[in-house]
């Protein structure tokens, strides 16, 4: 019941996770950040399997991070993406795989090229203009595909992501009262107000 | 590129923070061990966990049957935190006992509540107080309880699928002030102001959302604790026994009070309810 967005535009993503914890039927938790900064101008968000999910993301987060310390060069969005696959996919054939789904969102301090990629717990990796993780996409990539445009401003691309999580107030069974919304851009990431 | 002069050599992390006795290497080798997981024989099959699955499972000859059924509750307050629990351990439909101890006295400033299996929950809480010691000695310092909820939720990480089963909150009084952590056999950690855990946790949270406040004073929070913990054991058949409440303050826990729940029963019985508006 876990939701993740990411929106691409001039110079920046911008993301959104729902913040509610919940076990078996009972919400253990209302904000909860599910997303760990990987570096400056990488920002990693998951769902999935309780445990796993933190497990993993910050095995990646400090992994980043040592390449960063050693190589005096903070490893690209894509360059993560693909190690972080690739980590997904040689634990898919061990008998314990992480079960985890992620939005990779980055944006390039120099070329200020924003990026996001996709990935599942079977290590399928897309880079995508805009994603959604979870039910969520059942309801809004549709949304998204209408309403998205190349080289959005922060102000069209905050208006969309109230779409989408609007249009899930509508028609989603499941209640998310809270997201969480960051922009990853040039600066590094920052908590936003839609 | 970057000067790295300054890491050590031969060791893959930067352990940078060791004091300069000349016993420091032997001090950190010991340590090493003394923070690793400890090993368990795993069953001697291809794959120890679908055994274990299998052995759980109802087609499974001589079924292994897991002792649930529990409600436990802590909650963060402007006094300090509220551990309440009851009492009672079960066996399928037989109640096995109406006088469990559910809380777990870690150390004198750390706490931590049973519910799931009761040998996991007591095994590796044991555990978690024997590595907090090792990391006070080396430390010379108290560990925080978000440090100390990690450890317990790292451990029970690496067994995650064997069977492990567990539900517990740890709590305690650290540097940063009161905290409270809910760590589960998942492998779940969740820092948060308000808890309950077991078979009982909804009928709980079901009193204690409703009269929950930061504000309460200690007697106040005291008798929520107690109430919400009676309703559970009241809805819950697999929830009973009394009532057994701890208090965490900045010097350390304190018992506070066990009160068998069939007293509580008649005593709440005469008194009006409360009102609405």
């Amino acid at each position: 019941m876990e939701a993740l967005f990411g929106i691409t535009g001039k110079g920046f993503v911008l993301t959104a996770s729902d913040t509610t914890m919940a076990r078996s039927i009972v919400i253990m938790k209302h904000g909860e950040d599910k997303s760990r900064v990987l570096n400056k101008n990488t920002l990693m968000m998951y769902t999935g399997e309780a445990g796993d999910t933190v497990q993993f993301a910050e095995y990646v987060q400090r992994n980043v991070q040592l390449y960063g310390i050693r190589n005096g060069v903070p490893l690209s969005a894509h360059a993560t993406a693909s190690y972080t696959r690739r980590e997904l996919a040689k634990a898919l054939r061990t008998r314990n795989p992480y079960h985890v789904n992620l939005l990779i969102a980055g944006t390039d301090p120099k070329t200020e090229t924003p990026e996001l990629y996709w990935l599942d717990h079977m290590a399928s990796m897309v880079k995508m203009p805009f994603a959604a993780q979870g039910y969520a996409s059942y309801f809004c990539m549709s949304t998204m595909d209408r309403y998205w445009k190349p080289d959005m401003t922060l102000e069209e691309a905050k208006a969309l992501m109230q779409k989408c999580i609007d249009e899930l107030k509508i028609r989603f069974i499941a209640s998310l009262p809270q997201f969480t919304i960051k922009i990853v851009d040039k600066d590094g990431i920052r908590d936003v107000q839609l | 590129m970057l000067d790295l002069s300054f890491l050590p050599s031969g060791r893959g992390g930067a352990v940078t923070d060791l004091p300069d006795d000349q016993d420091d290497a032997q001090t950190f080798a010991m340590d090493a061990a003394a923070f690793s997981h400890p090993s368990f024989v795993l069953p001697s099959v291809a794959d120890p966990v679908a055994w274990m699955k299998h052995q759980m499972s109802d087609a499974a000859e001589n079924r292994i049957k897991m002792a649930k059924g529990t409600t436990t509750l802590a909650f963060k307050f402007k006094d300090g935190i509220i551990v309440a629990v009851d009492s009672r351990a079960t066996g399928g439909t037989y109640i096995a006992s109406q006088s469990v101890k559910k809380i777990i006295e870690i150390n004198p400033y750390l706490l931590g509540t049973m519910a799931g299996g009761a040998a996991d929950c007591s095994y590796w809480e044991r555990e978690l107080g024997r590595r907090c010691r090792v990391y006070e000695l080396r430390n010379k310092e108290r560990i925080s309880v978000a440090a100390a909820s990690k450890l317990l939720s790292n451990m029970v990480y690496a067994y995650k699928g064997m069977g492990l089963s567990m539900g517990t909150m740890v709590v305690g009084w650290d540097k940063t002030g009161p905290a409270l952590f809910y760590v589960d056999s998942d492998g779940q950690r969740l820092k948060g102001d308000l808890f309950s855990v077991g078979s009982g946790s909804t009928f709980a949270y079901g009193v204690l959302d409703s009269g929950y406040h930061c504000n309460l004073s200690i007697e106040e929070a005291i008798d929520l604790g107690r109430r919400s913990i009676y309703h559970a054991t009241f809805r819950d058949a697999a929830s009973g026994g009394s009532v057994l409440i701890y208090h965490v303050r900045q010097d350390g826990w304190q018992v506070i009070s066990r009160t068998d729940v069939t007293e509580l029963h008649y005593q709440y019985a005469e008194e009006p309810r409360p009102s609405l508006l």
